[in-house]
């Protein structure tokens, strides 16, 4: 892979560091009015998901990682590893549960969802935004009580537990921001 | 409108540049309105000075000498039938020409021109920017921060300024003496403030980390201010005076709402122990493995011939506008920054 000097520093830009790949998120230029320039980076790595400031000399290097997002779909998981697929290859790519993290919750069969592929092989995955999953198990509906905002836990076919309003019920499908965890509305089968 | 020819655009085919300049993006980066405030700033500057006497003068941009200083790096121009004799520097700052004119009796002196910095930009730099430098014989380093004052002031609008001695400031923000710390004692202070990674250096590259990282953050919240007398080691081109027991360097840093806007020193007119400060960073150079300079010969005859006592300081006007005009990014307030020039 390609170096990357700090001036070439952008958000987005994938670079190893102290052996993790890490993301680009933020660069700073700082310079006393004499003497050594420095850039204050902000960065993720994207193997822990730590994000923090580190600070180089300015001209200093780092070399480029073998980072790529891919849109996939989601097929199975045996228990041990989740399996995707590349839509235009066909090609199927085996993340473990430490690539897709709490991910496993919005998961369901056919859907897309972001892979993080490092040196070919997964590193993280993101579901979409919003996702349609059923309702196993609810406690039963309070018709009519729509109106008071009261609400109960729900536990989706994923194993998620989301807090749904009381007028939900068993068996119906909801959808379910992923990045909040919060119920969105109902979803006519 | 004449064609340009489709090889000029991009530069040579044999340097192919990362980011080649978008050919349809042609008109300036800054708003008309901000060019008619560049316009207007210029006239109250050079209000300023003809009120005070002081003489505008012009010295040449291309240099047969560029400088020693390991932290600065001039472009440098290297084709032409002129250049026969040698390539030639595109100045970083006009200093050493306009000490040449006070050492043959000039008096105050000041300079509105371009200089040049390699791989400096950013939103507060571009590689080649407008220097207001000016000089005072007679005045030490705290008369002319008055001067310095009063000129922005003049600019943007009366407003109190303070000034802040280097211990001090660093006694504030970090309840630690950067004459005496231990250096474990600053590397520590750094991994309070940043993850400092694999970065190696001395005293300096330590104290210049908790000048950006910590110091200059508070003086962002102290408006128009001062930073004065530097660790020796830091003297850059000042006299060094004793001030309570440790060597200083009569320099000081001008901070405006935290943008660092001008340096200004109590000149070094001691022609040999400018010599030694050149070899000093030149053998500073070759320990970072730059190439060492050839000394400017011409200054050190000068000061040998005999420099006033004189305090000078160099204001990056683009930064002054900046503060002005509200921008701040020096892309949009160039008519054609770096990346459209």
């Amino acid at each position: 892979m390609a170096n990357f000097s700090t001036n070439e520093f952008r958000p987005g830009l994938k670079v190893m560091l102290d052996g993790d790949p890490c993301s680009i998120l933020e660069n700073e230029f700082v310079k006393p009015g004499k003497g050594q320039a420095f850039n204050r980076v902000r960065m993720r790595n994207l193997k822990t998901g730590r994000v923090w400031e580190r600070t180089f000399k300015s001209g200093e290097s780092l070399e480029g990682a073998d980072v790529m997002d891919r849109t996939m779909e989601y097929l199975y998981t045996d228990g041990e590893f989740w399996y995707f697929m590349e839509p235009d290859t066909f090609e199927q790519h085996q993340a473990d549960a430490k690539a897709v993290g709490d991910a496993y919750l919005w998961l369901k069969e056919q859907d897309s969802c972001e892979v993080t592929l490092y040196n070919g092989s997964p590193l993280s995955v993101a579901p979409a935004n919003f996702v349609e999953l059923e309702i196993v198990e609810t406690d039963p509906g309070l018709k009519g009580d729509t109106a008071q905002g009261g609400s109960k836990p729900a536990k989706l076919s994923t194993g998620a537990v989301v807090k749904v309003p009381l007028f939900v019920t068993t068996g119906e499908v909801i959808r379910v921001d992923t990045r909040t965890g919060e119920y969105q509305n109902r979803v006519s089968k | 409108m004449i064609p340009v020819p489709a090889s000029t655009r991009t530069g040579s085919a044999s340097k192919p540049r990362s980011r080649p300049w978008p050919v349809s993006d042609w008109r300036p980066g800054a708003t008309l309105e901000q060019l008619r405030q560049r316009a207007r700033l210029l006239a109250t500057i050079r209000d300023f000075f003809a009120a005070r006497g002081v003489l505008e003068v012009e010295t040449p941009l291309l240099c047969s000498r560029g400088i020693t200083d390991p932290a600065i790096e001039p472009l440098i121009v290297r084709d032409g039938q002129s250049l026969a004799a040698g390539p030639r520097y595109l100045q970083t700052s006009p200093e050493y020409a306009m000490k040449r004119l006070l050492a043959v009796g000039s008096g105050p002196i000041y300079q509105i021109c371009k200089a040049f910095r390699d791989g400096e930009a950013g939103r507060r730099h571009n590689p080649e920017f407008t220097l207001l430098e000016w000089y005072r014989p007679g005045v030490d380093h705290h008369g002319l921060m008055a001067e310095v004052a009063a000129l922005v002031c003049s600019c943007l609008g009366e407003r109190p300024w303070q000034a802040f001695s280097y211990r001090e400031a660093f006694q504030r923000c970090l309840q630690l003496d950067p004459f005496t710390a231990e250096l474990a004692e600053l590397q520590r202070a750094a991994g309070q403030l940043t993850d400092p990674g694999t970065l190696v250096g001395g005293r300096d590259l330590w104290l210049d980390l908790l000048l950006t990282h910590a110091v200059e953050p508070w003086l962002a919240e102290q408006g128009l201010c001062f930073l004065y007398d530097y660790p020796a080691s830091q003297a850059a081109l000042s006299r060094l005076a004793q001030r309570d027991g440790h060597t200083v360097g009569e320099r000081f840093e001008l901070y405006i709402d935290g943008v660092e806007v001008a340096n200004g020193y109590h000149e070094l007119a001691d022609a040999a122990e400018q010599r030694a400060r050149f070899e000093a960073d030149n053998r500073q150079r070759e320990a970072w493995g730059q190439s060492p300079r050839p000394l400017d010969e011409a200054l050190l005859a000068a000061l040998e011939h005999g420099l006033p006592a004189a305090s000078g300081v160099a204001l990056g006007l683009d930064r002054l506008l900046m503060l002005a005009t509200g921008e701040t990014d020096i892309r949009r307030l160039l008519a054609f920054s770096w990346e459209r020039s």
